[in-house]
């Protein structure tokens, strides 16, 4: 597989404020990236640069090993997905999708014909000569989908294209892009904020903050094996323990946990000392004796498919439990002591 | 290294307008450079010249035209200068004509405009739109219809007259309330109209919260709403009274020679021979001043009002 | 409960307002209609007036200053709309640059001096470069003047469009020019037109300005008209201003209707 884009130490920098510090990242052909961070992270500039909306203040950007900084939005060969879609609102339906196809000098029979398919492609070929202003939100978003793939890119670019969407039509939209991709062979970069969005349809995922790329990696990796604290604090819902590492050796170490009982982890840090311990919330579970940590029952939130229970250790730390809900389970009282086990190799140390 | 981009380059970007603002610009500052912005300048040069007696000037500085403004030298030019009344007297005439136009504007405007701002979105244009049709109508021919409606003998009287209202014609022609009616008439659109945005932006909820907290219709008037729409109410007032001041049609048309303005001071300076054109200058540079210093009020109103 | 938005006495003053403002047009314009030569006594409708605006004694006088004022409106309000397109354009696309707030301070400048003072200055002008007034000084004085009428209309309208349009067709292969071209003017088009009409009804109604710098012999509408009634409002004159009346309300009511239209769309 080659590399689509190679992004190599770019820096922007908007007069005295630094937007990204120095991002390096390869995306392959026919991945499914996701630029993925809080707002203010940098993607969404990240973005505007690859499609040439912004200036690369250093460093470089290859598509497929050519680079484009200097290259102007319209020489290259990227489409965009818009957040808001930007269809143009005085030209039909068909006229949007046709629009970079007459740019790129097709002849007007052919692209009609080809728009028409794309339109065919998303399921309105009914709303043709319709106006934008007539559809739907996830209508439109659809046509601009076809108005970005009709000429054929060979990266296309989604900047936050489900947000203005309702939850149920969000989630429709995942499954269909995913679809999408995989069908036509392109390159999606995506970028969001949400993360369920992210998990769901990346091949790869990297997580931004503050201008920098904090961990790029699949779905699983960045889930379960998270290198920092910003990652794991940002993906899903997870307890920080501050632990001290009593050995570490080829990734994995051994650490003392508050209250005493040793612990056996895999290490995203080689060095000794006290170092913060991720543990997702549903990879623990009640044990009344033989558990890694004890605490104290303060509230039993009732979630539906799960109950979420907030304890105390003893040291005055919060540690949040998800367990299922069902009828198995005996539910623990505000007040009880009970102990907690961590299910083998899911709890992690984190570099910072 | 080839990323070595300094900051500044123009961005690559849609924004490619920014490259030619220039070009864009030029024409504009030409035109308005060239055929306003010299020409003012040019009137305050020619408002210290000699004045040429067929009109025009001479080009020697002198401060004659000023002289003649503020002082009085008696009859012949060698009494000792006492302050010249004549022509403080036309502008102050002229200021309060202007501020009673002013008024009226606003007695009759507000109303107007809340009464507009608070219609059904959809029918909010429609009445705009009847309030401001009859400002695109000729401002000469408004006046002239004004004058023919008021005259003594016009439709106005008559139909009063017809009605046993008044036994005899209201002498309305040639008064200061005619240049007066006329003012209101030729700008109160300019009050409707920002007054109008600035309740419309006026969120009612305080109404409501001064009603719950017992205050009256009226007192909720004067205590929330005018001091929340003032910024409406004082561009309103600033965009009847300049123009007011500087009026030609209204006092020249509705009024007489006790109603004589600014504007035909003006006016008459280029006149034929009798003109005198340093002297005309120096009443529009005078004029100019006061205007800025309305608008330098109006502009401090703002400013204090969008730090609070 | 009337709600706190009602006021008693607002609706009589809102319709006192606008009895005010077209008593006097409804006025003139009905008499346009008197049979009688006198203007002060009702002679039975008759449409003599309005043949001899077109055949009496000043019909050659009139339709001269009609044409003046018609050509001088549409070569002022095109040249100006088509300054103020560019400046719009600059100001509201160009980002920030310097002389921004100078340039805003420029643009708004014939609205901000009063009309008697900027006829002063541009006779003084004039008279002092040497060029002799008349068909051409009117020209150059609207032209001048109807740029801020033209430019507010133009400008609202291109701030209400998003930037990301032109994003979009950059991002498809369309050049700058393109871009412009295909979305950004068809998009303003609708300020553009409105911008236009304002700035032809603008220079259509002037009379301060036109009446300094015209010359003597020339003669726009509104100068001729103010020539005839210093005499005293005689009917034909009714007639005129009824004309006038009308194209003006013609303009400003499409000019409206397209804006409105314009607005609906996107």
């Amino acid at each position: 597989m080659s590399d689509a884009i190679d992004i190599r130490r770019v820096v922007k920098r908007y007069g005295t404020f630094t937007a990204l510090h120095g991002v390096s990242l390869t995306i392959r052909d026919n991945e499914f990236f996701t630029l993925l961070g809080p707002s203010g992270c940098g993607k969404t500039t990240l973005l505007r640069m690859i499609a040439g909306f912004e200036d690369v203040t250093q460093g470089e950007i290859l598509l497929f090993g050519q680079n484009i900084a200097g290259l102007e939005p319209d020489r290259r060969p990227v489409n965009t997905v818009f957040q808001n879609y930007a269809l143009f609102p005085h030209m039909s339906v068909l006229d949007n999708v046709a629009f970079g196809l007459k740019m790129k000098g097709m002849a007007a029979e052919t692209r009609r014909a080809r728009a028409g398919k794309m339109l065919e492609m998303v399921h309105l070929s009914a709303f043709a000569d319709r106006l934008p202003a007539q559809l739907s939100g996830g209508q439109q978003q659809r046509v601009a989908l076809a108005r970005a793939l009709a000429p054929e890119p060979r990266v296309l670019l989604l900047d936050e294209p489900l947000s203005a969407l309702d939850l149920k039509l969000r989630q429709a939209m995942r499954v269909e892009l995913k679809q999408l991709q995989e069908d036509t062979g392109i390159t999606f970069i995506f970028v969001t904020h949400d993360q369920e969005e992210a998990l769901t349809m990346s091949d790869r995922i990297a997580v931004m903050s503050a201008g920098h790329v904090q961990q790029i990696g699949s779905a699983r990796e960045i889930y379960e094996a998270p290198v920092n604290r910003f990652v794991a604090d940002f993906i899903g819902e997870t307890n920080l323990l501050e632990v001290d590492i009593v050995s570490v050796a080829a990734g994995t170490a051994r650490v003392t946990l508050p209250g005493g009982h040793p612990l056996t982890c895999p290490s995203a840090t080689d060095s000794l000392g006290k170092h913060a311990l991720s543990i997702r919330p549903e990879r623990l579970s009640l044990v009344a004796e033989g558990g890694d940590l004890d605490v104290t029952v303060e509230r039993v939130v009732y979630l539906g498919t799960d109950l979420q229970l907030l304890t105390r250790l003893q040291g005055g730390m919060e540690m949040h439990v998800r367990i299922q809900n069902s009828a198995r389970v005996t539910v623990p009282k505000v007040g009880d002591r009970v102990g907690l086990r961590i299910e083998e190799g899911a709890a992690r140390l984190l570099a910072d | 290294m080839a990323g070595m981009v300094p900051d500044q380059t123009p961005s690559a970007a849609g924004d490619g307008y920014r490259r030619i603002v220039g070009p864009l610009l030029l024409p504009t500052w030409v035109v308005i450079g060239i055929f306003l912005v010299l020409p003012v300048a040019l009137m305050a040069v020619y408002s210290v010249l000699t004045k040429e007696f067929r009109g025009g000037v001479d080009w020697q500085f002198s401060l004659a035209a000023y002289d003649q403004f503020f002082l009085n030298r008696g009859l012949f030019g060698d009494e000792p200068p006492t302050l010249e009344w004549t022509y403080i007297t036309i502008f102050w005439r002229s200021i309060w004509q202007a501020a009673m136009a002013t008024a009226l504007c606003l007695a009759i405007g507000f109303p107007t405009a809340w009464f507009i701002a608070t219609r059904p979105a959809n029918t909010r244009g429609i009445w705009l739109f009847l309030i401001t049709i009859p400002y695109w109508v000729n401002l000469l021919i408004r006046t002239v219809s004004l004058k023919f409606l008021i005259r003594d003998n016009g439709p106005l009287n008559e139909a009063l007259m017809g009605a046993g209202l008044i036994d005899g014609p209201l002498p309305l022609v040639n008064t200061n309330l005619a240049v007066q009616l006329g003012l209101f008439y030729s700008y109160l659109p300019f009050m409707v109209l920002p007054v109008y945005a600035a309740v419309e932006r006026y969120n009612f909820a305080y109404s409501e919260a001064a009603a719950d907290l017992y205050a009256s219709r009226w007192v909720t008037l004067r205590e929330i709403v005018l001091p929340i729409v003032k910024p409406g109410i004082v561009a309103g007032c600033l965009l009847v009274f300049i123009p007011s001041l500087g009026a030609f049609l209204a006092p020249d048309l509705l009024g007489g020679a006790k109603t004589f303005m600014i504007g035909s001071l003006i006016d008459e300076q280029f006149k034929g021979s009798l003109g005198n054109w340093p002297f005309g200058a120096a009443v529009s540079m005078i004029l100019m001043t006061l205007v800025m210093i309305a608008l330098l009020f109006y502009a401090r109103s703002t400013a204090k009002g969008g730090a609070a | 409960m009337k709600g706190v938005r009602h006021y008693p006495g607002f609706l009589a003053i809102t319709i006192l307002c606008l009895v005010v403002l077209y008593a006097p047009l409804l006025v003139i314009m009905a008499y346009s209609f008197n049979g009688s030569t006198s203007i002060t006594t009702w002679g039975g409708f008759s449409l003599h007036w309005y043949v001899d605006v077109f055949t009496g004694a000043e019909a050659a006088r009139f339709g001269q200053a009609a044409w003046n004022s018609l050509t001088i409106a549409i070569i002022a309000a095109t040249a100006s709309t088509a300054i103020a397109t560019a400046a719009a354009v600059a100001m509201i696309r160009g980002g920030t640059f310097r002389g921004k707030r100078a340039t805003f301070a420029l643009i708004n400048m014939p609205l901000m001096v009063p009309e008697i003072v900027t006829a002063v200055a541009t006779l003084i002008f004039f008279a002092m470069i040497g060029l002799t007034t008349g068909y051409l000084t009117i020209l150059i004085a609207h032209i001048t003047f109807c740029i801020p009428f033209a430019y507010l209309p133009i400008a609202a309208r291109l701030q209400g469009i998003e930037g990301h349009y032109e994003q979009a067709a950059r991002d498809l292969y369309a050049s700058r020019w393109q871009a412009f071209r295909l979305i950004l003017l068809p998009l303003m088009a609708p300020g553009v037109v409105s911008g236009y009409l304002l700035a032809f009804i603008i220079s259509l109604d002037d009379f301060i300005i036109t009446n300094f710098v015209k010359g003597a012999g020339m003669e726009t509408l509104p100068t001729a008209i103010f020539g005839s009634v210093k005499q005293g409002i005689k009917p034909n004159i009714m007639a005129i201003s009824t004309l006038m009346l009308v194209v003006s309300i013609l303009f400003v009511t499409l000019s409206y209707l397209i804006n409105r239209k314009g607005r609906r769309a996107p």
